[in-house]
C-alpha cells in the first residue's frame, strides 16, 4: 500500500492506494473509507470506493482545497487494515438454469467442466465486492476462479433481467434492475438487490462478501422468484 | 373542490422532475443527478422565495410540451429561452409570473439555451428517494411514477406551498447561457493530466472544441483535435462531476449529473461546476473552449455563485 494523493476536480480528490486489482486490497479500502468518513464527517458530500481508489467529494464551502489535503494526508496516517470479518456477508441463492443463464453450458463448455462443476466452482468462493457502479446497487465481485474466468459477450444483450447472476473475465455480479448488459449469465436469484420503491437502499456495499448457493427451481419459486427465460425479454 | 395542480395536456420530448441532485449515495452505485444547470435551478425556487433546493422542472427543448393550470398560481422561469408562451402571450424568462386557472402554457423550442427551469411554490410534490427527488431514466429512480420516467401526457403536478413570496432577479444577475461565438468552460487540470502527451495538452487548451449530437444528462461528447493518453484503460476509480474524460478515439466526454458512479478510461481534469452549468445549456454544434483554472480559484468563484443567494 502505498498512498497518492491526486487532484480529481475543483472538490473532489482521488486516494490512489494500488494499482492493480486484488482482493487484499479491500481491508486497505475499506479501513481508508472509516478513517475519511469520521476525518470530514460533514464536509464530506460523497465518498466512492473502487478497486485501487477512493474519490473523496468535499463541501468547498467548509473546507479549503489546502485544508481537504491536509485532512486527507492526516487521516490515512499510521493506516492500518480493516478486519476481514468487517464487512457483511450476505448468502445469495440462486437458480442456476439455462433458462434464465443462457450462457451456463457455453461457460461450463469453454472451462471444460461440467454444468454441475461449473456451479460448484461458481459458489465456491466468498466474492469480495469492490466497487458498486454501472447500475444502483450492481456490485463488481471478484474474483472468480480463473478457470471459469470468461470474456464478456460480444454484443451486449438490451436486456438483461433483474436477478440475474453473471460473469465478466473474472468478476461476476448480479443485476438489481432490468438493463442492458454484456455479462455472461448464468442464473438467477429471488433475492432483491435494490428495492427503491419500498424505500430501501441497495442490498451490497463495498467491502461486503458475497456467497453464492445452488437452489432448484421449486426453491427458486418458492423465493417469489421470476422464471421467464431471458431471451423471451428480449 | 380539486388540489391545485398543472395537467401534462402534451409531453414534449423530455422534461424530468429535478431537485439539487442525490448526495452520500454514490458508493452504492447510485448517480448524483439533479438540475444539469444547477444556477438557473437555483434562480427559479429564488424568484418564488422557495427554499433553493427545491424540486423544479427541467425542461430539455420545449418540444410543445404543454401544460394547463386547474388554478391560480405564481410560477418562475429561467435559463433557456424555449419561446415559452402562457394563452399564447410570449413569456419573459428569468421572472416570476400568475397562471391563471384554464390557462395554457406552452414550450416550443429553443431560442437561446437547451434547458428551461419552472418553479412551483414551495417545490415540486414528487417521491422521495434516497433522500432526493431527482429523476433519473437509467437507473428506474425518481419521478412521478417512481419509474425516472419524464413527465407524459395526462401527469399531473402538485406543488407543496400555498403561495408564493415573488422577487426579482437582482439587478446585473448572469445566468449561465452559452456565448454567440465562443463559450469558454474553466477546467481543473487533473492528476492524470501528466499522463497525456504535451501536445495533446496543447490541443486540449487552444483549439475549439464542438458539442456533438451525442449529448445527454449522462455525458456530453466534444469533437475537435484527438487527445492522446499513454494511460490506457485504467482500473474503474470514481468519476466527479464534469470529468473530461477521454476514451481511445481522442474525443472528450464530459461526464454531467446522470454519470456512471465509476469509469476506466483516463480523464485530463474536470469542470468546474459552473462550467457544467453552461455547458448544459450548450446545443449541439456550439463551439466552446476549454480553459485551465485551479482549484483554489474554482473554488473562490464557487463560492462567490453561493453568496448570491445568501
Amino acid at each position: 500500500m502505498k498512498l497518492r494523493l491526486e487532484t480529481a476536480a475543483m472538490d473532489a480528490l482521488t486516494v490512489r492506494l494500488f494499482d492493480a486489482i486484488d482482493e487484499s486490497n479491500m481491508a486497505w479500502i475499506m479501513a481508508a473509507d472509516e478513517a475519511l468518513r469520521r476525518a470530514f464527517d460533514h464536509a464530506l458530500i460523497d465518498l466512492i470506493p473502487s478497486y485501487t481508489t477512493l474519490l473523496v467529494h468535499y463541501d468547498c464551502q467548509k473546507l479549503t482545497f489546502a485544508q481537504a489535503t491536509t485532512l486527507v494526508r492526516s487521516a490515512l496516517r499510521n493506516l492500518t487494515p480493516a478486519d476481514a470479518q468487517q464487512g457483511q456477508l450476505h448468502e445469495i441463492p440462486v437458480w442456476y438454469d439455462e433458462r434464465v443463464g443462457p450462457e451456463l453450458p457455453i461457460v461450463a463448455q469453454r472451462a471444460g467442466l461440467s454444468v454441475e462443476a461449473l456451479i460448484e466452482r461458481h459458489c465456491s468462493h466468498d466474492y469480495c465486492v469492490f466497487a458498486l457502479g454501472f447500475a444502483p446497487g450492481y456490485g463488481f465481485m471478484g474474483l472468480v476462479d480463473e478457470a471459469i474466468a470468461t470474456p464478456r459477450l460480444k454484443t451486449p444483450r438490451r436486456r438483461v433481467a433483474a436477478g440475474s447472476v453473471g460473469i465478466a473475465d473474472r468478476q461476476t455480479a448480479i443485476y438489481p434492475l432490468l438493463s442492458p448488459g454484456g455479462w455472461n449469465i448464468l442464473g438467477r436469484t429471488a433475492v432483491p438487490l435494490f428495492e427503491h420503491a419500498k424505500r430501501g437502499e441497495p442490498l451490497l456495499r463495498p467491502g461486503d462478501k458475497v456467497r453464492f448457493k445452488a437452489i432448484s427451481q421449486s426453491e427458486f419459486e418458492a423465493a417469489g422468484g421470476d422464471t421467464t427465460p431471458l431471451e423471451e425479454r428480449s | 373542490m380539486s388540489q391545485p395542480m398543472l395537467t401534462v395536456k402534451q409531453a414534449g420530448p423530455l422534461a424530468l422532475i429535478q431537485d439539487a441532485g442525490r448526495f452520500g449515495v454514490g458508493h452504492l452505485g447510485v448517480t448524483q443527478g439533479g438540475a444539469a444547470d444547477w444556477i438557473a435551478f437555483r434562480w427559479a425556487n429564488w424568484l418564488l422565495g422557495n427554499p433553493l433546493e427545491s424540486a423544479a422542472l427541467e425542461i430539455v427543448m420545449g418540444g410543445n410540451l404543454t401544460l394547463v393550470a386547474n388554478s391560480d398560481v405564481r410560477l418562475a422561469l429561467t435559463g433557456a429561452d424555449l419561446a415559452a408562451t402562457l394563452d399564447g402571450q410570449p413569456l419573459t424568462p428569468n421572472d416570476s409570473f400568475m397562471m391563471q386557472a384554464g390557462q395554457t402554457l406552452v414550450f416550443r423550442q429553443p431560442k437561446k439555451g437547451l434547458r428551461a427551469y419552472l418553479a412551483f411554490p414551495g417545490g415540486l410534490d414528487a417521491p422521495e428517494v434516497l433522500g432526493s427527488q431527482a429523476c433519473t431514466a437509467r437507473e428506474q429512480i425518481g419521478g412521478l411514477h417512481e419509474d425516472g420516467k419524464p413527465l407524459k401526457t395526462g401527469d399531473q403536478l402538485t406543488w407543496k406551498g400555498s403561495s408564493a413570496t415573488p422577487r426579482q432577479l437582482p439587478q446585473g444577475t448572469q445566468l449561465p447561457l452559452p456565448d454567440s461565438e465562443e463559450t469558454v468552460l474553466d477546467m481543473v487540470l487533473g492528476s492524470q493530466a501528466a499522463h497525456f502527451a504535451g501536445r495533446s495538452l496543447f490541443d486540449a487548451f487552444n483549439q475549439p472544441w464542438t458539442v456533438d449530437q451525442r449529448a445527454d444528462r449522462m455525458g456530453i461528447r466534444l469533437t475537435g483535435k484527438a487527445l492522446n493518453s499513454r494511460l490506457g484503460g485504467i482500473v474503474s476509480e470514481g468519476i466527479p462531476l464534469g470529468a473530461v474524460q477521454i476514451p481511445p478515439d481522442g474525443q472528450p466526454i464530459i461526464l454531467m449529473n446522470d454519470r456512471q458512479t465509476i469509469g476506466g478510461y483516463p480523464r485530463l481534469g474536470a469542470l468546474t461546476p459552473m462550467a457544467c452549468a453552461r455547458l448544459a445549456q450548450c446545443l449541439p454544434g456550439t463551439k466552446v473552449r476549454l480553459q485551465p483554472i485551479s482549484a483554489t480559484q474554482a473554488q473562490a468563484a464557487y463560492r462567490a455563485q453561493l453568496l448570491k443567494w445568501q
